[in-house]
C-alpha cells in the first residue's frame, strides 16, 4: 500500500513542477498564461497529495469517515481544480508541433471522444461509485492492495473526464454537446450522488465490512452534504462560464452590426 | 431564455429568475435547521419506499441547480441594468412559501417521505409549518400588488 501511496505523491509532486515550469517558459516568451490556471493546478495537486499521503491511506484504510473524505478530495475536489488549469492546452503549447500533432490525433480519437461523452464519463464517475458501495468490491479493495491502487485512480480519471466533459472547457473538448445534455449529465449525477448517499445510510452498505454502523451513517452523510458542495462548484464553473462565452458573443455581435 | 439577445427584458423577468432562488434557499434552510441542528427528522427515515428517496434526490438535485441558476440569471439582469428588485423580492418569497407549502402538503402528507418530528402528535407541527409557507407566500403576492402598480418605476437598480 505504501508503495503507491509514495510512488503517486512522488508522480503528483512532478506533474506539478513541469506544470509550474512549462507555465514559466510560456511568460519567459512573452505569451500570456493566467495566474489563476496556475493556482488552479497547484491547488489540485496539493490536494491529491495531501489525501495520498502514506498516513491518510492508512487513516482511510481502518476508518470509512477518512474513506469517503478521501474520496471526496481525489474524485470531486481535486479534479475540478485541475480541469480548470487548462493541462492540455499548455501541453499543445509547450510541445514541439509534431508531438503536439500526435497529442491532437489522441485526442481526436474514437476511443477518447467516446469516454469523455458527458453521458458515458457520468457512468464511468457514478456508476463505478454505485458499484464499490453496493457490491463486495469495497470489501474486496480493503483485501487487494493493487485493487485498492486501480480504485483510487479510476476514481481521479473519471473525474476529471466528468469535469471536463461536463463544463467543455478551458481545455477544447473532443465532443462539444449541448448545454442541455452537460446540465442534464450534471443533473442526474448530483441525484445519483444523493440518492445512493441515502441508501448507504439506510441499509448500512457497503455490507460486511469492519467498520461499526454508525461509521458508516456518518460516511453517508458526509458523502450526501461534501458531494453536494462539489457538484455544486462544478455547477458554479458550469454557469460562470457559459455566461462569460455568451457575454462575449453578445458584445461579438454588437460590434459586428457597430462595423457592418 | 427568449429575448437573450435583443431587446430589454420586461420587469416580470426578474420576478420569474428569483422564484428558483426563493425555493433553493427554502430546500437549505430546511436540510440546515431540521436535518442537521435540530436533527429531527433525517434526510431519509428508514420506513421509506426507495422510490420515495429516489423522487427526493431528483428533487435535491433539481433544487440545486435551481438556486445557481437563479443567481446567474439574476446577476446577468444586474449587470445589464434591467433588475427590479421589487419583483425579484416578490419572487423570492413566492417561491420560498411555495417550496414550504409543498414540502408541509406533498412531502409530508401525500408522499408521507417524512414526517416534522416523531414521537409526538405532528398536527401542530404541520399548521406551523404550512402557515409559515402561507406567510411568505403573502408577502411575495404583496410585493407583487406593490410592483405591478408601479412596474417600471419602482425599485429598479441604478446603473450598476
Amino acid at each position: 500500500m505504501s508503495v503507491f501511496a509514495w510512488f503517486a505523491s512522488g508522480l503528483i509532486i512532478i506533474l506539478g513542477l513541469a506544470y509550474l515550469g512549462a507555465a514559466m517558459q510560456q511568460w519567459r516568451a512573452g505569451r500570456n498564461w493566467s495566474l489563476l490556471r496556475v493556482t488552479a493546478w497547484l491547488a489540485g495537486c496539493l490536494l491529491l497529495v495531501q489525501a495520498l499521503a502514506p498516513g491518510a491511506m492508512l487513516l482511510a484504510h481502518h476508518d470509512f469517515r477518512w474513506h469517503m473524505a478521501q474520496h471526496l478530495v481525489i474524485g470531486m475536489l481535486a479534479p475540478l481544480a485541475l480541469v480548470l488549469a487548462a493541462p492540455i492546452t499548455l501541453l499543445l503549447r509547450s510541445l514541439p508541433v509534431s508531438a503536439a500533432r500526435r497529442v491532437t490525433t489522441l485526442l481526436r480519437s474514437a476511443y477518447v471522444r467516446f469516454i469523455s461523452h458527458p453521458l458515458v464519463a457520468l457512468i464511468l464517475n457514478v456508476g463505478a461509485m454505485w458499484l464499490l458501495y453496493l457490491t463486495p468490491l469495497y470489501l474486496a479493495s480493503l483485501e487487494s492492495a493493487w485493487l485498492h491502487a486501480f480504485v483510487h485512480i479510476h476514481f481521479l480519471l473519471a473525474g476529471y473526464l466528468f469535469c471536463w466533459s461536463v463544463l467543455a472547457g478551458p481545455d477544447q473538448a473532443a465532443h462539444s454537446p449541448s448545454f442541455r445534455c452537460r446540465i442534464a449529465a450534471l443533473f442526474l449525477s448530483i441525484a445519483a450522488h444523493s440518492v445512493l448517499a441515502k441508501l448507504m445510510y439506510g441499509y448500512l452498505w457497503p455490507r460486511n465490512v469492519p467498520h461499526d454502523p454508525e461509521q458508516i451513517r456518518a460516511a453517508a452523510q458526509l458523502m450526501y452534504y461534501g458531494g453536494d458542495f462539489a457538484e455544486v462548484l462544478l455547477l458554479v464553473a458550469l454557469f460562470a462560464m457559459t455566461f462569460s462565452r455568451r457575454g462575449n458573443t453578445r458584445q461579438a455581435d454588437v460590434r459586428a452590426n457597430a462595423n457592418g | 431564455m427568449r429575448n437573450d439577445t435583443g431587446g430589454t427584458p420586461p420587469p416580470s423577468r426578474s420576478l420569474l429568475y428569483a422564484l428558483p432562488i426563493g425555493v433553493g434557499v427554502m430546500a437549505a434552510v430546511d436540510e440546515i435547521i431540521f436535518h442537521q441542528i435540530l436533527q429531527w427528522h433525517h434526510f431519509y427515515d428508514l420506513a421509506t419506499p426507495t422510490i420515495g428517496i429516489i423522487t427526493d434526490g431528483l428533487l435535491h438535485s433539481a433544487e440545486l441547480i435551481a438556486m445557481v441558476a437563479g443567481l446567474f440569471l439574476i446577476v446577468g439582469l444586474a449587470r445589464r441594468g434591467v433588475l427590479f428588485r421589487r419583483w425579484a423580492w416578490a419572487g423570492f418569497f413566492l417561491g420560498a412559501g411555495g417550496f414550504q407549502v409543498f414540502d408541509g402538503i406533498v412531502s409530508h402528507k401525500v408522499l408521507r417521505i417524512h414526517q416534522i418530528r416523531y414521537n409526538v402528535d405532528p398536527l401542530m407541527y404541520d399548521i406551523v409549518w404550512n402557515a409559515i409557507g402561507l406567510i411568505l407566500i403573502a408577502i411575495g403576492l404583496w410585493l407583487y400588488r406593490q410592483a405591478s402598480r408601479n412596474p417600471v418605476g419602482a425599485g429598479r437598480t441604478m446603473g450598476y
